[in-house]
């Protein structure tokens, strides 16, 4: 899993069926210290996250998982709000 | 998951069985602000988009999981159109 913070959100009407009500966030992927790492991606979410929230998520067919058992089409998905991270 | 403009089209005749009738597109990726990047990719088109749309791309694995795609050799596929995206900045 990544470190990122929700950075925006992506509409779409039409789309594959199995991704109906299933929420798009940009997620911009960030280092320990919390600077931007990379490449912003679009995930779905599966815990109610927003934008400007800290999250964690997941890459690849995992990504599908809190669906279950619906199989959406995704390689990423925000399974995590953080409520604060510490570096020993 | 990608967002990428639509670039072209391929043609391709003599390919693994599993792709007969699939339409196969060009893509080129872009961040969120609308800036291209990285490498254009071939993607299996699973949403009727066409040239100039903005799309989204799945990508790996994942990709065998849109529609029609179950068991088919491919690891980049659109799987929906994409209306707006907002940025906040």
């Amino acid at each position: 899993m990544q470190l990122a913070r929700v950075i925006g959100d992506v509409v779409m009407t039409r789309k594959d069926e199995s991704l109906a009500g299933i929420t798009l966030l940009i997620v911009q992927p960030l280092t320990p210290e919390g600077e931007p790492a990379g490449r912003p991606l679009v995930a779905v979410d599966a815990v109610g996250a927003g934008v400007g929230e800290e999250v964690f998520f997941v890459r690849g067919k995992e990504a599908s998982f809190p669906f279950y058992p619906a199989e959406p089409p995704v390689d990423a998905g925000i399974v995590g709000i953080v409520d604060r991270w510490d570096l020993g | 998951m990608l967002l990428a403009k639509i670039v072209g089209t391929v043609v391709a005749t003599r390919k693994d069985s599993r792709l007969d009738g699939s339409k196969l597109l060009v893509v080129r990726p872009m961040d969120p602000r609308g800036k291209a990047e990285g490498n254009y990719l071939v993607a299996v088109d699973t949403v009727d988009a066409g040239v100039g749309e903005t799309v989204l791309i799945v990508s790996g694995s994942s990709a065998r999981m849109a529609s029609g795609l179950k068991d088919c050799p491919v690891d980049a596929a659109i799987v929906g159109i994409i209306d707006t995206v907002d940025m906040n900045e």
